[in-house]
């Protein structure tokens, strides 16, 4: 379900012309969510009055205003791992449940710039931690497809926010597969960018050199135009690269003619699903029939993949989230008689099960006598991950590859085995490793649960990614 | 058993940015509390750090300074600890790759010169402050979360305390010649920590070593080093162990208190800053440093010492505080002796900083008119005995020398007719010295020329009274 025909920039252009306005199009995205979202979880607060007063502010704007605003009046979701002023960001933990940040992140003031309608703040996965959304203090998330699913994680409210149709544009963040594995299973596009495209000021860290800010839409076209928006200079990101992305309406062309697709062996070989390879492959003959070639590659590193990311992210994390110790902001457990009581109390009780189980892991890469085993070796593998990667993309332009091994997996089915759920972000978790951006695109169904198909290029080449996103979307609604 | 004292110094010096080293707030001293915060200085969640080029800079620059390597890619890391004045949970620091590699000072004790090592200087942000004296568990102060510092590591070179106050003097006073560091001890922007341990004479490797914090002064780093040194002597010389322990210099007491011991030490699981890229210096940058290098103390010393000609005592005190010798140059333009200059300085100006416990910036006694000063007791307008009375009038009411002369009453007389009369009156007084002195008694000549500088409150001028004597009695 879309929750707009047209593609964002469509309606922008109808809100221009005086055809539909901002607070009608909001309204109906809230009364949407008013209705369903009891229902799917999606979301953890909604501000309707705030949303309702700027859509009229907006639509009280003169003219020549508003045609500088590319995303003008249109209603957005954002992930509540990413501050927004005045306005709780829980980061789905008990921890934050009181939070509320005194600053926007720079995308937040992105979007506010551009027009955008924030409506409401996303479920997640606890700091971002986890594949399925059922890491949440607050709640699991429901697939909007089959409620008796994931939405997948950790983005799965953006994700299904987007899928149900409650909004047409969502942020999420993405640090070993949290846009574009949600994305895959609630049948929408998720577009993680380059490290180093889009600011990460705001953006509540997990793992600082994987995680990334991007956008989840119904349509390849908005996932370009809020790449525009989001990926805008900011000196506030010391690793935010210079680069703002150009959302060229060349990109669209459908022309596929001669583009070079590579098909890792890797990626295709034992573990996946009929389910998940059938509309692949089918995607892959109706874009070699558009004029693709399909080119073998190798990516000999990718089964240390796994383990190389688990071993970053959490040394990572358990540095970043070292900050809430109920001593500034957040939760604080006064029971204890001591400062270590009111740490490890705060700890134990502010924080989830999965949350302290990677802490715990971070903390072990780290120790002295550990560090060069662990932390030193994943950061050399994660060098000869991204060489593979590069040794690959001189062959092609565009890698191929499934996102999931799986469509969405029923509620509960793998809580209890947390090495199982790390497994299934195999597909996506050395784009991170790598800095190269990966983009999640619907191409068919499996037994009724969407199937995505993950396009992995080099570093800037988001282009890429859009362009082949954009002509599978096409020749899937033409087949 | 005879020892050999191991001593060597870790000295954090604050530098003097206008802002913090991550972030855009101000980085002063005694703002009132928590005035100076932001959403990274806070460690606010999302919050991320960007590096001030200042404060790189000012690191450069004391790396070139005590002759260390300058390191074109340095890495930020992450130090990791739980601690209240800490908001992030660690402190982002250098560790493998400090921006400055080894250099060294030369110092002097004693007359005899020594090269003393410096391992590394890197940069790092420093914690908040609490506060426990108040009627409440404790305060959280964030103004000094994020300030900029260098940290300078020696090597364990030092052989006495008294080899550690001259590195820490030479340190201190290289910060000072730079301009990077108000080097306030007392407050705090300079502190030093030692690592101290003994071994016996002629023995290669080293003891056990004990770390101390808190010597906030010079004169508590002697005596907690002097302790320390003597309480490991009596430790090793009774059979005993060095126990490898943090101590805290307890000035109140004259104790040092231990802190922690090596059990129960952090495991600061380093490991590099990811929100930081690695840090380049330019060779440009380094080579711009280099030419903006001020004349460092020791150079500055030679030079007096063969300008000036003057003795290598005097030198060394003027120059151990840049802007004792900045004052010294100056006021050179205003009267080019360097001797007499030097020695009012050094006797006079150092006399009334030490007597109000003043520093040269409180010294209403500019180069200006100390230089006019000494050039109206050259010219016998006033006498060299009188000025120092002068000196302290212009200090105490911030007034040209001139003025307070004649307000003090203190113009000499050089007038022949005034003095004469004088002299008649003393010479009528005092018939049997007159009787004396006729007789050949020349050494009361003396007496005849003080009764008349009595007689003219001070201000006869001495020569004159001499000559106008030799007339009269001619
Ligand atoms: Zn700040």
């Amino acid at each position: 379900m879309r929750f707009l025909s047209d593609t964002i920039s469509e309606t922008v252009r109808n809100i221009h012309s005086g055809e539909i306005t901002s607070t009608s199009i909001v309204k109906r995205s809230l009364d949407t969510i008013a209705r369903g979202n009891e229902n799917l979880n999606a979301f953890l607060s909604v501000q309707s009055d705030h949303a309702l007063k700027r859509a009229s502010e907006l639509d009280g704007l003169p003219a020549d205003q508003k045609k500088s605003m590319p995303l003008f009046g249109i209603p957005v979701a954002i992930k509540d791992n990413i501050c927004t002023k005045g306005v709780p960001t829980t980061c789905a933990s008990h921890m934050l449940s009181n939070f509320v940040p005194p600053y926007d992140a720079s995308v937040v003031e992105f979007l506010l710039n551009a027009g955008a309608v924030p409506v409401g703040k996303t479920n997640l996965d606890e700091f971002a931690m986890g594949s399925s959304t059922e890491n949440s203090r607050f709640g699991i998330t429901r697939n909007p497809v089959d409620p008796s699913k994931i939405p997948g994680g950790s983005s799965g409210g953006s994700a299904a926010a987007v899928g149900a149709g409650f909004v047409p544009a969502a942020l999420g963040s993405d640090t070993g597969g949290s846009i574009r594995q949600p994305a895959s299973h609630c049948g929408v596009v998720g577009l993680k960018p380059t490290y180093g495209r889009v600011s990460r000021y705001g953006l509540v860290a997990f793992a600082s050199s994987l995680d990334q800010i991007g956008p989840i839409t119904s349509d390849v076209r908005d996932a370009g135009l809020l790449l525009e928006v989001l990926s805008q200079v900011d000196s506030r990101d010391s690793t935010c690269a210079r680069k703002p992305f150009s959302n060229n309406q060349d990109i669209y062309s459908l022309d596929t003619r001669g583009l070079r697709i590579g098909l890792p062996a890797e990626y295709f070989g034992e573990g996946l699903s009929d389910d998940v390879r059938l509309p692949i492959m089918n995607l892959l003959d109706m874009l070699k029939e558009r004029g693709a070639q399909a080119v073998p590659v190798s990516l000999p590193n990718l089964r240390f993949a796994i383990a190389t990311y688990y071993i970053i992210c959490t040394a990572e994390a358990s540095s970043n989230l070292a900050r809430y110790d109920g001593v500034k902001y957040g939760f604080r457990d006064t029971r204890g008689k001591t400062l270590t009581d009111m740490y490890s109390l705060t700890r134990q009780n502010g924080l989830g099960d999965e949350v302290k189980r990677r802490i715990m892991l971070g903390t072990y890469v780290l120790s002295s006598g550990y560090y060069d085993a662990y932390y030193l070796k994943a950061a050399k593998v994660r060098t000869l991950i991204a060489q593979d990667f590069n040794a690959a993309f001189e062959k092609c332009d565009v890698i191929i590859s499934p996102v999931s091994t799986t469509p969405a997996f029923s509620i509960g089915e793998k809580t209890e085995d947390p090495l199982q759920m790390y497994l299934t972000d195999i597909y996506t978790v050395s784009a991170n490793l790598a800095g190269i951006p990966g983009i999640s695109v619907p191409c068919g169904t499996a037994g009724g649960l969407p199937v995505g198909v993950q396009f992995i290029s080099s570093h800037w080449r988001e282009d890429l990614l859009l362009k082949v996103g954009y002509a599978s979307q096409v020749a899937l609604e033409n087949r | 058993m005879e020892y050999e004292i191991v001593i060597g110094l870790e000295i954090h010096a604050q530098l003097l940015t206008k802002t913090k080293l991550f972030c855009g707030c101000a980085s002063k001293f005694g703002d009132p509390p928590n005035t100076n915060g932001c959403p990274v200085c806070l460690g606010l969640p999302g919050a991320l750090p960007v590096l001030s080029g200042l404060a790189v800079e000012m690191a450069v620059r004391m790396g070139l300074a005590v002759g260390c390597s300058i390191n074109n890619k340095s890495v930020f890391a992450r130090k990791n600890y739980f601690y209240p004045d800490l908001p992030k949970g660690y402190q982002i620091s250098q560790y493998e790759l400090p921006v400055c590699g080894p250099g060294f000072l030369v110092i002097n004790v004693g007359g005899v010169e020594k090269k003393v090592g410096i391992t590394r200087i890197h940069l790092e942000e420093d914690a908040g402050k609490l506060v426990h004296d108040q009627d409440v568990d404790s305060l959280f102060d964030v103004n000094r979360c994020g300030t900029p510092l260098i940290e300078i590591v020696s090597d364990p070179d030092m052989r006495s305390p008294q080899e550690a106050l001259a590195y820490l003097a030479g340190i201190k006073q290289i910060l000072e010649y730079l301009k990077i560091c108000d080097c306030n001890m007392e407050e705090g922007s300079l502190r030093c920590d030692a690592n101290i341990s003994l071994r016996p004479k002629g023995q290669e490797t080293y003891g056990t070593k004990t770390e101390i914090k808190n010597m906030n002064s010079f004169r508590f780093m002697e005596k907690a080093l002097e302790y320390e040194a003597r309480r490991q002597e009596e430790v090793l010389d009774s059979g005993g162990k060095i126990i490898q322990q943090t101590y805290l210099w307890d000035p109140s007491n004259n104790k040092a208190l231990p802190m922690r011991s090596k059990e129960d030490a952090h495991d600061y699981r380093y490991f590099p800053e990811p929100d930081l890229l690695p840090l380049t210096v330019e060779q440009a940058l380094i080579e711009k440093a280099r030419a903006s290098l001020p004349e460092l103390p020791q150079v500055r010393k030679s030079r007096f010492i063969n300008e000036f000609v003057l003795p290598d005592t005097t030198a060394d005190v003027l120059t151990s505080d840049r802007h004792i010798a900045d004052f010294f140059e100056a006021t050179l333009n205003f009267f080019n002796d360097a001797r007499q200059v030097a020695n009012w300085i050094m006797g006079d100006i150092l006399r009334i900083m030490n007597e109000q416990k003043i520093t040269l910036d409180a010294i209403t006694v500019t180069p200006a008119r100390l230089g006019k000063l000494l050039s109206l007791i050259s010219d016998g307008t006033v006498s060299a005995k009188a000025a120092k009375k002068v000196l302290d009038t212009m200090q105490s009411e911030n007034k040209e020398p001139d003025t307070v002369i004649d307000q003090l009453g203190l113009r000499q007389v050089s007038d022949t007719g005034a003095l004469e009369i004088a002299l008649r009156k003393v010479l009528d007084e005092h018939p049997a010295e007159v009787e004396r002195f006729r007789g050949g008694d020349k050494k009361l000549t003396g007496f005849f020329v003080g009764q008349v500088m009595k007689l003219t409150k001070g201000t006869g001028n001495p020569k004159e009274i001499n000559t106008l004597l030799q007339k009269l009695f001619g």
